[in-house]
């Protein structure tokens, strides 16, 4: 039976409808990501199958239980990690899983014979009775992270998990995020950053104005929407280029200010083309997610 | 609004776990929280009680400083609440987002809601117990019956905790708990005989002064304070719970529209 499913699923915000339609399972023991611009209607959906906001149609069922009838049963067994820190700024690191786990209506005793673990875990083991302020960005949300797990959950919601952390501390969280998955933990992932959903993720769903648009596995996506090679071109000069042997040789070429995507299944023949000329330079490499998520849902901006 | 956020509050006793991360934050400012709930009302009878006590004599019979100690309590009692309900609860609904983080767990907003209406209580049953334990030293009673004064705080401090909980639904920022003050924190002090008896106002006043839920906690306190029965304590006991109950569902819905759309 999948840990979540969703179908059908509908919300609209006055004429705005901001989930369209969305369809939705998840197997156990999977890392999926739900991948999409800012707006595309993730966090809404992940409000929704919280039970924190009424769909205007659809079904939900989150770990067997209807959502939102049941929405606080099913929370029971459900680890959230929010987009925006929301620690507990009175409290220490560790009175912060303390009382978290009080709202599961978990016994203190099983709270702290979990936190030791769960302070390890997050790598704060040493900053037990520090006060919230005092911790790095990347200490705050690995806290929240071992905040989201204080119940001991079989599905976890992250919403965003890394943005706005440094290198150092994403590849921290994903190494502990891999660590869940091997303990047989599942997930539910948004995220906009490309790297992250092709190392964590088994499946992926692309998500924008309210749809999935396609779901698959990362290597799915890409050989099921795109060339396999890519060349970017660049320089002054680009445009006369393009004209006279990137548009006619590339399968595709997308053109964004001084540069050309060209996409195609054998890149040698554009890549002759460059050598006499010393203006443009060129980046030759595979396909991967980002081109496929930018052919999906444009390259304009976002806000 | 929508019909759902009118739906009857679904209440259960797990609002005791969030009532009680708000009594371990207090806590560790415990003492200088309650010096705060002790100055100000002291200093107000303090210096309003004897220094215009002179220059007024009697009020309704009392000496002007017992006859403010029991408004004290009712005023000091209101704005404990009112603050808590306010500035404390913005705080971790708007500001702190840790509503936000408690409804990810198995409870509910409604289970938030009445936790901060019975904390916020809770806290002006304190300042009701200090305000007493002054007018026991100060010697202004010896009367058995201002013990009722400790149920009555609670009481007052709900009542006013659900009336700012509405406004802590609709506010933007804080800047709008000001509006609150002005228009109804204010008159209810000037209006409800906490500094003088009602019947020195004119006779519109009086009529507006009547439907105050300040005036009828005014009236419970200030017998027990002397140390006669109040006259119609069931009525006036049924008005506050009225404006607690009332206050509460109209929180509830606006906090539910708020937050659960």
């Amino acid at each position: 039976m999948p840990l979540l499913e969703v179908k059908d699923l509908r919300k609209s915000y006055g004429d705005l409808e901001v989930v369209r339609g969305v369809n939705l399972s998840l197997e156990a023991g999977e890392c999926h990501g739900l991948l999409g611009p800012n707006g595309a209607g993730k966090t809404t959906t992940l409000r929704l199958c919280l039970g924190l906001a009424e769909p205007d149609a659809g079904e939900i069922s989150l770990l067997g239980l209807p959502v939102p009838k049941a929405a606080r049963e099913a929370r029971i067994r459900l680890g959230v990690l929010p987009q925006l820190d929301n620690l507990d700024p009175d409290f220490t690191v560790f009175e912060n899983l303390l009382v978290y786990g009080r709202y599961f209506g978990q016994a203190d005793a099983v709270t702290r014979g979990r936190i030791p673990e769960l302070l390890e875990f997050a790598g704060l083991t040493n900053r037990a009775n520090s006060k919230i302020q005092t911790l790095s960005g990347g200490m705050k949300r690995r806290l929240s992270l071992a905040r989201a797990l204080i119940n001991d959950p079989d599905l976890i919601f992250l919403d965003e998990p890394t943005t706005g952390l440094d290198p150092q501390a994403r590849h921290l969280i994903w190494e502990r995020l891999k660590q869940l998955l091997n303990r047989g933990k599942t997930i539910l992932l948004t995220t906009h950053f490309m790297d992250e959903a092709e190392r964590l993720c088994r499946r992926l769903s692309i998500m924008d104005h309210g749809r999935i648009i396609s779901t698959g596995s990362p290597r799915e996506l890409i050989s099921r929407h795109i060339e396999p090679e890519v060349l970017e071109v660049y320089g002054e000069d680009v445009a006369g280029w393009a004209a006279e042997h990137g548009d006619k040789l590339a399968m595709r070429a997308e053109h964004t200010g001084e540069t050309v995507f060209c996409y195609t299944s054998r890149a040698e023949p554009l890549i002759a083309t460059l050598q006499n000329r010393p203006g443009l330079r060129y980046l030759h490499r595979p396909a991967n997610l980002e081109d496929v998520f930018l052919k999906l849902t444009g390259r304009d901006l976002r806000d | 609004m929508r019909a759902k956020d009118f739906r009857p509050p679904a209440l259960s006793l797990r609002f005791a776990h969030v009532w009680r991360r708000n009594f371990l934050v207090w806590r560790k400012l415990a003492i200088p929280s309650m010096l705060g709930n002790l100055a100000d009302p002291m200093l107000y009878m303090l210096g309003l009680g004897y220094g215009l006590g002179a220059l007024v004599g009697k009020v309704g019979g009392l000496p002007y400083i017992t006859f403010l100690a029991a408004g004290t309590v009712c005023y000091s009692t209101m704005n404990t609440a009112t603050f808590e309900a306010l500035y404390s609860a913005f705080s971790r609904m708007h500001v702190q987002r840790t509503w936000d983080a408690i409804m990810n767990a198995p409870i509910n907003l409604d289970d938030v809601v009445l936790a901060e209406a019975v904390w916020a209580a809770s806290k002006s049953f304190l300042s009701g117990c200090a305000i007493l334990i002054i007018i026991w030293v100060l010697g202004l009673s010896h009367s058995p019956l201002t013990l009722w004064i400790v149920p009555l705080a609670f009481l007052v401090g709900l009542t006013f905790a659900c009336l700012g909980l509405v406004m802590n639904a609709v506010s933007p920022s804080y800047d709008f708990f000001l509006y609150y003050f002005t228009l109804l924190i204010t008159p209810m002090v000037l209006l409800c005989g906490v500094f003088f008896p009602t019947d020195q106002l004119p006779g519109v006043l009086q009529a507006v002064s009547a439907v105050l839920p300040l005036t009828h906690a005014v009236q419970l306190a200030r017998p027990l304070v002397v140390g006669v029965a109040p006259a119609a304590p069931a009525f006036h006991v049924l008005v506050l719970l009225g404006y607690a109950a009332v206050a509460f569902y109209v929180a509830l819905v606006l906090t539910r529209r708020r937050l659960l759309s």
